[in-house]
């Protein structure tokens, strides 16, 4: 049987779906961290950085095209088996929630909602440049376009800062259960390394949490301007 | 002690149920959660009122027909236990219980506390088994089998199909039903020659009943009266992708 | 009625071998032409079924419960014996053959009997290749355990669920066979009557327990595997649903019931806690391999453990038995304790109990120790008691388990109504008097992967007497004759639950008919019970519909079988004038309180025959010839 038919087919074969295109994006994520985290290395860090990802447009494209399709699969992935498993309950507890869960996994769906369409926004916001009009057209003196004065721009206003940081909060919900879930989803779990990977997917999540958060608190509080 | 029951009755699979409140006083708290029901239902009886039908054959644990979510939690908030064995030692007197059926499409309601659980005979039906028909064994010993191998299959074939793991589960999924009776054959040198073969078809028939899919919650490990661990579902995944992988390479 | 054994001739080790050689086969090809209906889907009906399908007979399978897998063969704990001699320790298949007929008290057949143990083998063979997880050694080889007192150590197990574990081998079996198409399984449906045509039994009408439809089903045989009838006694260790119901129903239509007084009484159990009790829990007997059985010497004394000084305790196995003290055999330590709580220096609730303490073993050896040996049977006693044994004794007490008497068989397992075939506990044929520890799966699987399989063909092979269509007007008068029960039960309204009359009437017979019993208890029996049965007929309440789910009724109709049955039970131990095995006659016991057989006079299986409504049921004797053993007395000391 054709394996892609035969993936979509079943619901371990979503399930592997999710997970590998989850790790895919988690990967995306830690490299966009790695980027942002640039700020603190001045102006021409970060602004040479995103010079260099625009150097190549096609290349550039490309990538975002890939990252756009993973990024459709694991969510339409997701809407598939969240209205199957809606399905499967048809009437519901009178008392819950489902006991002896964390409140990351039962939430699955709907942090990965929320990531959503912060997602949207975000692109809007620093991609396509229609929340703040203006801030994308920063220049530094090279005439690189300031990636640095555009996020401190950006994260100067209270709001928006306090929108990213609460989205953060939902990335790290959906990391910490998403990342020990892409081992159980693909077997690649047993008991002797359950606690192991239980802490990395902890650990992981929180320091691409504290990673990103770090970056609207240091310019709400002044220490980056 | 006295209780009060809020429990749900319905006619039959075509009827809506709905919550009635059952007052049951000077019960006593060696009285198992079924026996209680007992009480109730004598008196229900006597009143001339249709007692509750609700299902339990052993009362010692091991039959899987007793199927209540009491106060939210399949078989009670004590772990390891079915609510044959769960004793009203472990509630307050005066304390209000919320008493519901296994709630799942694939277990629809028959009658108040009924459900039908067809859909796991079904799946066992696709190939939860060993083929070997009578007469076709060769001698016991013939075949050593590693005791860590033997106990490890043993805590999966431990499962006694209740059908607590889907209650429980928000996705109303039956992977660790289906992964315990995969893993219990898979383990065993008897079962290679089906191996693939069989996770693919109960995988299908799981599928096919409607049952949800793994959010990888570990709800079902802490309701389930065996404590069967959710490591058996992440082998039943793994065994699924091999099945998956080598089917690619069948020239079939 | 005559009952004919029909055991082979020649000697007892060729006489299987004789049997298969001469009996009749159906050809193949002809196989599919014949169904056979089978009822119950424990080890003994799953196993049949399965066997039965593969070799392509067209099997139509029925239960009560939601499941095949929920029979109550699940529920047993210790094991299953096979002559294998794995452990090098003197085992063989006469040994096997031996120690069930003299632990059956000399009252079985031996012919079944040695058969059983040449098939114990094979059955412990097919079950590994089934994939059944028994307990290993290191080596990876099958682990033994010795059992029940045997010398051998012949007990295959799987934890201490070794008949969930055997139970869903067959049950896998059975699916397998549902899945290819060979096998048409009924659950949630219970069969209400015996459809006999032409003298044959050609079929069966069941009521479907989720529409409450009444339906007939024709068949080419029809096998009964519907467990035993210790629910008689309303509190056993039998699960809630099990009845007398299918057997009573085929006695009714000329089958006769053998043995019914042999009822099987487990001495440890966790005792009666009030009279709420819906059901009495077993535990492991190898708790008596640690534990110390004792009551206070005085009677009445409620003082709390702690200060009853140790000689105020009365150790009464140990000084009663001195050689075999706590480990005497189950009707035996069963007596005792009855005996001793008659003194009323019983202990806990009701004072129906003695102590199994653990004390001493718990100084000699360590908890840890003890934990290692029974942590899961400490927990479940905790669990179900809310009491911590490792530092108050254990309460025990007797509870009806099993019953070794049954519908009557011949060697081919039909009973004495032609295509009639009865298995596992519901026949009579391999446990005597008294069945040992671990046989019970033993037979079960026997009967239905090896035994039944060959001898049905035979009887297809001989039998004139076709398949009638379930229009056929004997099938019109059962679904009406069912039909008007039904409708009789819901209409009497009284004021009496099923359940309180069923608890009336297992309490006359535990206490009249129970762990010992008398002419004059007997008698008393017997009087009672048609009072209760009017009561019954006249007073019961059964709410709700017969169109739907209706536990009340279901539960009323075995009750009702129950009623009559019970009479049956206690005519059978009146008639049966000496003590052997379960059936301890307090008049005839020898000076040390053992009983005492009658060989001269009772060496006979008792078959009884109904004679129709209101007439007492006639007795046929099938002697017992012992060609191969000597009777002799058991002696414990």
């Amino acid at each position: 049987m054709n394996i892609i038919k035969a993936l979509f087919q079943s619901t371990i074969g979503k399930k592997y779906v999710m997970a590998v295109t989850g790790l895919l994006l988690f990967g995306y994520v830690i490299l966009h961290l790695l980027g942002n985290l640039q700020i603190y290395m001045g102006p021409n860090a970060i602004n040479g950085y995103g010079a260099l990802l625009h150097s190549r447009p096609a290349l550039l494209w490309l990538a975002r095209v890939i990252l756009l399709a993973i990024f459709l699969t694991h969510v339409g992935t997701a809407i598939a088996l969240t209205l199957e498993n809606w399905a499967a309950r048809p009437i519901a507890y009178t008392i819950g929630p489902s006991p002896y869960t964390t409140y990351a996994s039962r939430t699955m769906f709907i942090s990965g909602v929320i990531l959503f369409c912060y997602i949207v926004y975000h692109v809007l916001h620093l991609t396509v440049g229609v929340v703040q009009p203006g801030i994308m057209d920063f220049k530094d003196q090279l005439g690189r376009p300031s990636i640095y004065r555009m996020l401190v721009a950006a994260f100067s206003n209270p709001w928006i800062a306090l929108s990213y940081m609460v989205a953060m909060g939902f990335l790290y919900f959906h990391l910490s259960h998403g990342i020990s879930s892409f081992f159980q989803s693909l077997g690649l779990k047993n008991r002797a390394y359950s606690g192991l990977i239980l802490g990395f997917a902890l650990g992981a999540a929180l320091v691409i949490f504290l990673g990103f958060l770090s970056i609207p608190l240091t310019v709400l509080t002044g220490l980056v301007k | 002690m006295n209780l009060k029951l809020r429990i749900w009755r319905q006619k039959n699979a075509d009827t809506p149920g709905h919550f009635v409140e059952h007052d049951a006083p000077n019960v006593t708290p060696d009285m198992s959660f079924l026996e209680l029901l007992d009480t109730v239902n004598e008196e229900l009886t006597l009143q001339g009122k249709e007692p509750i039908a609700f299902d339990s054959d052993c009362r010692e644990g091991i039959c899987g027909m007793c199927s209540l979510v009491i106060n939210g939690i399949p078989h009670g908030h004590i772990k390891g236990t079915t609510v044959c064995q769960l004793h009203l030692r472990h509630f307050q007197d005066g304390q209000t219980i919320t008493v519901e059926p296994w709630r799942a499409r694939p277990f629809p309601v028959i009658k108040d506390l009924i459900v039908d659980r067809g859909a796991f005979d079904r799946i066992i039906q696709a190939g939860g088994y060993i083929s070997v028909s009578t007469g076709q064994a060769i001698e016991g010993n013939a075949l050593p089998i590693p005791k860590d191998t033997a106990e490890l299959a043993m805590d999966a074939a431990a499962c006694i199909g209740c059908g607590a793991c889907v209650a429980v589960c928000k996705n109303a999924s039956a992977a660790l039903f289906v992964a315990a009776k995969v893993s219990h054959l898979a383990l065993l040198p008897q079962g290679q020659r089906e191996r693939e073969r069989r996770v693919w078809h109960m995988v299908k028939a799981m599928d096919a009943a409607g049952f949800g899919s793994c959010s990888n919650t570990s709800a079902c490990e802490a309701v389930c009266p065996k404590s069967i661990s959710v490591e058996f579902i992440g082998r039943m995944n793994r065994e699924y992708m091999k099945s998956l992988i080598k089917a690619q390479f069948k020239n079939t | 009625m005559k009952l004919e054994a029909k055991i082979p001739s020649g000697p007892l080790e060729k006489k299987w071998d004789r049997y298969r050689l001469e009996m009749k086969l159906v050809s193949p090809a002809n196989k599919r032409k014949f169904e056979v209906i089978v009822v119950g889907t424990g080890l003994a009906g799953a196993s049949a079924a399965a066997s039965l399908a593969e070799l392509g007979y067209r099997v139509r399978c029925f239960c009560f419960q939601d499941s095949p897998r929920r029979a109550h063969s699940i529920a047993a704990q210790g094991g299953i014996n096979a002559a294998k001699n794995y452990q090098n320790d003197g085992d063989s298949v006469y040994r096997l053959f031996y120690d069930t007929i003299k632990g059956g008290d000399f009252r079985s057949r031996e012919a079944n009997v040695y058969r059983l143990a040449q098939v114990s083998s094979n059955i412990i063979d097919q079950c590994v290749a089934q994939g059944v997880p028994f307990a290993r050694e290191y080596g990876g080889l099958l682990a033994n355990r010795s059992f029940g007192g045997a010398q051998v150590s012949r007990t295959f197990y799987a934890r201490g669920q070794t008949g969930q574990q055997l139970l869903l081998g067959a049950y896998q079996a059975l699916c397998r066979q549902i899945a290819l198409g060979q096998i048409e399984m009924h659950p949630r449906t219970e069969m209400l009557e015996l459809v006999v045509v032409g003298g044959h039994a050609k079929g069966i009408v069941v009521r479907d327990l989720v529409s409450g439809q009444v339906t007939s089903h024709a068949g080419d045989a029809v096998v009964l595997a519907t467990g035993g009838y210790s629910n008689v006694f309303f509190l056993s260790t039998n699960a809630k649903g099990c009845n007398v119901s299918a057997n009573y129903r085929a006695y009714k239509k000329g089958a006769a019931f053998a043995n019914p007084c042999y009822t099987q009484i487990h001495p440890t159990c966790i005792p009666v806690s009030g009279e709420h009790q819906s059901k009495l829990t077993l535990m492991s007997e190898s708790l008596r391999n640690d534990g110390r059985v004792w009551v206070p010497k005085r009677p009445g004394d409620n003082r709390p453990v702690g200060q009853i000084p140790e000689d105020e305790r009365d150790y009464y196995l140990e000084r009663k038995y001195p050689s075999y003290g706590n480990l005497a055999p189950r009707d035996i330590s069963s007596r005792a304790a009855k005996e001793v709580c008659d003194q009323g220096r019983g202990v806990g609730p009701g004072g129906r109990g003695v102590y199994l303490d653990f004390a001493d073993a718990i100084r000699r050896s360590g908890e840890n120790t003890i934990r290692e040996r029974y942590g899961n049977l400490f927990e479940m006693y905790e669990r179900i008691t809310g009491e911590n044994a490792y530092a108050t004794p254990m309460r025990i007490y007797p509870a009806v388990h099993y019953a070794m008497g049954g519908l009557w068989v011949d060697y081919e397992l039909m009973s004495s109504l032609p295509g009639l075939f009865v298995i596992g506990e519901a026949n009579f044929s391999d446990h005597g008097a008294n069945r040992l520890g671990a046989s019970a799966l033993m037979q079960g699987l026997g009967d239905g992967y090896f035994i039944l399989p060959y001898t049905i063909g035979n009887y297809f092979a001989h039998c004139s007497q076709p398949r009638p269509a379930a229009s056929h007007p004997e099938f019109r008068l059962a679904e009406a004759a069912v039909k008007e029960r039904t409708h009789k039960f819901l209409s009497i309204r009284g004021r009496r639950t099923v359940s309180s009359i069923h608890r009336d009437l297992g309490h006359l017979l535990w206490e009249k008919c129970g762990m010992a019993r008398n002419e004059a208890s007997l008698k008393e029996a017997l009087e009672k019970i048609p009072a209760i049965r009017q009561e019954f007929w006249e007073n019961i309440i059964v709410p709700g519909e017969s169109t739907e789910i209706n536990q009340a009724l279901e539960y009323a109709g075995r009750v009702a079988d129950f009623l009559e049955f019970a009479e049956l039970l206690c005519t059978d131990a009146l008639m049966r004038r000496e003590s052997c095995g379960g059936h301890f006659r307090t008049e005839f016991q020898t000076p040390d309180g053992e009983a005492l057989r009658n060989d001269a006079e009772f060496a006979y299986v008792a078959a009884w025959e109904h004679q129709g409504e209101g007439r007492p049921p006639l007795l046929h004797k099938e002697p017992l010839v012992y060609e191969e053993l000597k009777m002799m007395q058991r002696s414990y000391k």
